[in-house]
């Protein structure tokens, strides 16, 4: 119960960015768990029947059919799964991985924080394309596993640095060394001092690797490094592109599953953004504008002088305010202005 | 040691490390990459076995270490073996004929949109709440978009449809022919307008982004708020005295995402049938190309590595605690 309370806590301080995120990224977690049990029909059966090929959009076929007379909406229930399971998988791994690397990298110091530090400037400094095309392209097989262990292999520099940053710094506050003094053990300061410190900034780490291997192995498939066999977001693209889907006119075909990558990236930015404001009160959105005697005044306006500001009417205030009694009562000067 | 000089030595070793990895992955990884050409073209005589043992370096004639030595001195003469494809041309030769599009395409493209989104953050988180700062949400979901699937959607909607730009391809081969002269560059950049504007589109929210977060902690700044005490116009308080400092973690940013970028331009060139490099990368992954695909990895590489070091150039020039970090030692 208390665990819910805590939740539900945590929900009402989220901005609403990462609300927003969060929920988009539910709808798509809920499709890949539920959606390959309610495909219509079977994604990789080819209808031989020639009126079905290339269909538009119809009731029976709510997102079309593929040159093969394929099930869009089918192949992108069950694409969505094998994509986010390939995704969170690399973001786990590779997290773990840049967490071992950045929090040992500060804790070690000496000779090991220069090395690893090199080593993850290095590799964060290669293109990773390429370097993926290489690794894949000399893989025999170019299945599920093969990609999330490359993916993974390369995804950890950039959180291990961010990481290694923060745990230079919480080193160095008092509460660790206070714990030291009393004699807890390293590991002990690193699992239950540090890391539990750092949980906002891991977080942050995986959801953009998670974002990483998305781009990346959709990128990939649609090269065509990845088992064509399988249903994913970027092997769909990667059949509509190679059948022509954009010259036929099928825009059924290609969009769909571009637009869920699009939309997956979408919520995984507003709930890094959303962390990131969590973190960062300053990132928030300022309510903009506010008016302080009619004139509009932004936050990094300077502060405004309230002597200057009574006088300031336009032409037609000023002129009608000349009637008034209390013109006669103050002094400033006939639509005064804030600069 | 002076910061450059770090740099340098920084990117040797990255060199370095692409190089060795470049050496050891087709030696390392299981499966047979000879056989694998041999299937895809059928064509192939046996005797021909021996030879792609010996390009890609599998055969394993002499020791680990003489192999790696030769192969340094391969690379430092550019001397990337024959290409497998297209034979008997040079992987080198085929590199030579694509790197100029892809360098001025997505040269061009990043340099545009770096400086768009670093502008468009600046007014973004100046005025942190108003309509360009409301607008970016609607821009992240082009950010998140892949760069191909723009390229796609993009091709759909402008090219196909409204006819505004060309289909494919860097130039019309019917019209124009290749070479210095008024009409092939002008035909040029026509076909690259799409492609660049795909770049610019995808990679503007991310410049934006990060300016505007840097931007709204900079404004917090005391010298900030001491520039609009001294009465100073806004204008000059913000580009001299927030955006002038706020550039530097931008500038740092734009040297690692730099690899991002080409990543997603090369395969966003696919989309286009540009004749670049990402063309010619399909095209190697197609045919198990291997020594193609070895050399267009080391090529992009060093690409990006020596833009790195001239964005360190520009931080020395625009960050004068660097220099004076420097003479202090």
């Amino acid at each position: 119960m208390s665990a819910l309370s805590a939740l539900r806590n945590l929900w009402r301080r989220l901005p609403l960015k990462a609300r927003i995120g969060a929920v988009l990224m539910g709808v798509f977690v809920l499709a890949a768990v539920i959606g390959p049990e309610v495909t219509p029909y079977d994604p990789s059966y080819q209808n031989p029947s020639p009126s079905l090929s290339m269909q538009p959009p119809s009731s029976a076929y709510l997102l079309g059919t593929t040159q093969s007379g394929q099930d869009v909406l089918s192949q992108l229930l069950v694409g969505i799964r094998l994509t986010l399971e390939l995704a969170l998988l690399v973001g786990v791994i590779a997290t773990v991985l840049s967490v071992l690397v950045g929090v040992s990298a500060a804790f070690l110091g000496g000779f090991w924080d220069e090395f690893l530090s090199l080593v993850s400037n290095v590799f964060l400094v290669i293109p990773q394309l390429p370097l993926l095309i290489l690794l894949l392209g000399y893989l025999p097989q170019k299945g599920q596993l093969a990609t999330i262990l490359v993916l993974a292999g390369l995804g950890w520099p950039w959180g291990a640095r961010v990481i290694r940053a923060q745990t230079l710094t919480i080193r160095n506050r008092d509460f660790i060394a206070a714990s030291r003094e009393s004699g807890e053990k390293s590991w002990r300061i690193i699992l239950y001092e540090i890391i539990p410190n750092e949980i906002s900034l891991i977080a942050a780490s995986f959801v953009n690797t998670v974002l990483y291997a998305i781009g990346a192995s959709v990128a990939l498939a649609f090269i065509g490094l990845a088992d064509l066999n399988s249903w994913s977001l970027g092997t769909m693209l990667y059949w509509a592109q190679s059948q022509q889907a954009l010259q036929l006119g099928a825009w059924w075909w290609f969009l769909p599953p571009g637009i869920a990558v699009a939309l997956i990236g979408t919520a995984l930015v507003l709930l890094n953004t959303g962390i990131d404001e969590l973190g960062n009160p300053r990132l928030r959105s300022a309510r903009g504008t506010e008016k302080i005697a009619g004139h509009r005044v932004w936050p990094t306006d300077p502060t405004p002088v309230l002597a200057e500001l009574v006088g300031a009417r336009s032409r037609v205030g000023a002129f009608l305010h000349s009637f008034s009694r209390d013109s006669l009562l103050d002094d400033t000067s006939v639509g005064g202005d804030l600069r | 040691m002076p910061f450059i000089l770090r740099r340098l030595a920084f990117y040797v070793v990255a060199a370095w490390v692409a190089l060795t990895l470049n050496f050891f992955i087709p030696r390392a990884m299981p499966g047979n990459a000879v056989q694998s050409i041999m299937d895809k073209f059928p064509n192939l005589q046996p005797s021909a076995y021996k030879a792609l043992e010996a390009m890609l370096g599998v055969g394993h004639p002499g020791s680990l270490l003489s192999q790696y030595g030769n192969y340094l001195v391969d690379v430092a003469h550019f001397n990337f073996g024959t290409d497998v494809q297209s034979y008997p041309a040079s992987v080198s030769s085929l590199l030579a004929q694509t790197i100029p599009w892809t360098l001025t395409l997505v040269g061009t493209a990043t340099v545009i949109a770096f400086f768009l989104g670093t502008a468009l953050g600046i007014l973004a988180g100046w005025r942190a709440g108003g309509w360009l700062d409301r607008a970016l949400p609607g821009l992240m979901f082009l950010q998140a978009i892949p760069y191909f699937f723009l390229a796609l959607v993009l091709l759909e909607l402008l090219a196909l449809k409204l006819h505004w730009f060309p289909i494919a391809q860097g130039f019309n081969g019917e019209l124009v022919t290749p070479g210095w002269h008024w009409d092939f560059i002008v035909n040029a950049i026509d076909h690259s307008a799409l492609p660049a504007l795909t770049i610019v589109l995808t990679s503007v929210a991310g410049w934006m982004l990060q300016m505007r977060n840097v931007m709204i902690t900079t404004i917090g700044e005391d010298y900030v708020v001491a520039a609009q005490a001294k009465g100073l116009s806004s204008r000059r308080v913000v580009v001299t005295y927030a955006a002038r400092n706020a550039i530097l973690p931008q500038l740092q940013g734009f040297g690692l995402a730099l690899g991002y970028v080409v990543s997603g331009a090369l395969v966003m060139e696919i989309v286009f049938s540009y004749p670049g490099i990402g063309l010619l990368l399909l095209n190697a992954v197609d045919s198990n190309d291997y020594p193609l695909m070895q050399a267009i990895f080391l090529v992009i590489t060093f690409t990006v590595l020596f833009a790195n070091l001239i964005v360190d150039l520009v931080i020395v020039f625009f960050d004068p605690r660097v220099r004076a970090r420097e003479a202090a030692r």
